[in-house]
């Protein structure tokens, strides 16, 4: 059905086409190119190792990222006890910040293992066409004339070629989307490096705001982290005393543990 | 006909099909040409459903080449107008 197809897929055909290193005997493709095939093979193998690094590596962050919003929960609450209400805001921001982190992560953690799941299959289909196609092609050489198995071996090969082509597209695909992971990951890496992450919210001290607490003031969304402060003064105060508008801290509190 | 989803499969399907496939190939890049993303989408979520809803995997040991090859399903429009506008299409 030569000519069919609309814009779209004439273009991505005619990519594929390109994709495929044809023989000049299509019924020798597989023969000479036997190498070749094991190389892709190989290639998608080293594909879906890189695909499952990247995985375990937003893993580990995922749970870095879990144990600090437990941390910074626990600092906001003693803030808040010892009346510094700002601190205490700040560890909201960051946990906030955080958590918003981890959402990301899972639906990047999702979309890699179904990444994953779709090479494996990718490659096992590939691997059982070639070998389909080394089979037939000595069945049809004993059934059919010569000229007659020529082109049905020659058909064959094209359907092989095109599949490998396929799975190369697929893995490219799925290793750029990991490249981009790989690079948020990286950033991650060095937002915790400067500190963004860490535990040195110390009570009791000035504190004032650094860069990093005022990117984050940016970050964050102030009517959440203003709910989670609430949620903490009722646990806190056990809902008698009224939420102070003031931030002008400490003055006038009663329950400090001096 | 055989109609391949680019990184997904091989399907067969009813001659009948190529009309309306083409349709609304040409509409999706009609679309992407108007810069219209929703549209785009829309469209090239039809064909990915009619060809899997109307055609059949091709069985494992079928080695065919494709008379028509759909982009992969994940294509963004960023990517759709990379490929499908432009250059030999609509020179800017």
């Amino acid at each position: 059905m030569p000519g069919m197809g609309g814009r779209m897929s004439v273009v991505i055909k005619s990519k594929i086409n390109k994709l495929l290193d044809r023989a000049e005997d299509p019924s020798e493709t597989l023969e000479y190119s036997y190498q070749k095939q094991m190389e892709l093979l190989q290639n998608v193998k080293k594909g879906i190792a890189d695909v499952v690094t990247s995985k375990k590596r937003l893993q580990l962050q995922q749970q870095k990222l879990e144990q600090q919003v437990v941390k910074l929960d626990t600092q906001a609450r003693q803030a808040l006890s010892q009346g510094r209400e700002d601190l205490a805001r700040t560890a909201l921001e960051r946990k906030q910040f955080a958590q918003n982190e981890l959402q990301s992560l899972d639906q990047q953690v999702a979309e890699l293992e179904s990444q994953q799941a779709g090479l494996i299959e990718k490659e096992q289909k590939l691997r059982s066409k070639i070998e389909q196609f080394r089979t037939k092609k000595e069945v049809i050489k004993a059934q059919y004339s010569a000229a007659e198995a020529s082109v049905k071996i020659s058909e064959a090969a094209s359907g092989v070629g095109e599949e490998m082509a396929d799975v190369g597209m697929a893995m490219q695909r799925a290793l750029d989307k990991t490249e981009d992971m790989r690079a948020r990951a990286g950033a991650m890496d060095e937002l915790e490096a400067a500190g963004a992450f860490d535990d040195n919210l110390q009570l009791g001290t000035g504190s004032g705001t650094d860069d990093i607490d005022r990117e984050l003031h940016q970050l964050t969304s102030q009517s959440v982290v203003d709910d989670d402060l609430a949620r903490l003064k009722a646990e806190l105060g056990g809902g008698s005393e009224p939420a102070k508008p003031s931030l002008e801290s400490g003055s006038g509190e009663q329950e400090r543990g001096a | 006909m055989i109609v391949r989803i680019a990184t997904e499969s091989q399907y067969r399907l009813p001659d009948e099909d190529a009309e309306r496939l083409n349709d609304l190939d040409n509409e999706a890049v009609a679309a992407v040409e108007a810069g219209d993303e929703d549209r785009f989408h829309e469209l090239f979520e039809q064909m990915l459903d009619l060809v899997r809803s109307d055609g059949h995997p091709l069985e494992e040991d079928e080695l065919a080449e494709s008379d028509v090859i759909l982009p992969p399903p994940d294509l963004s429009f960023v990517e759709a107008t990379a490929e499908f506008s432009g250059e030999g299409l609509i020179p800017d």
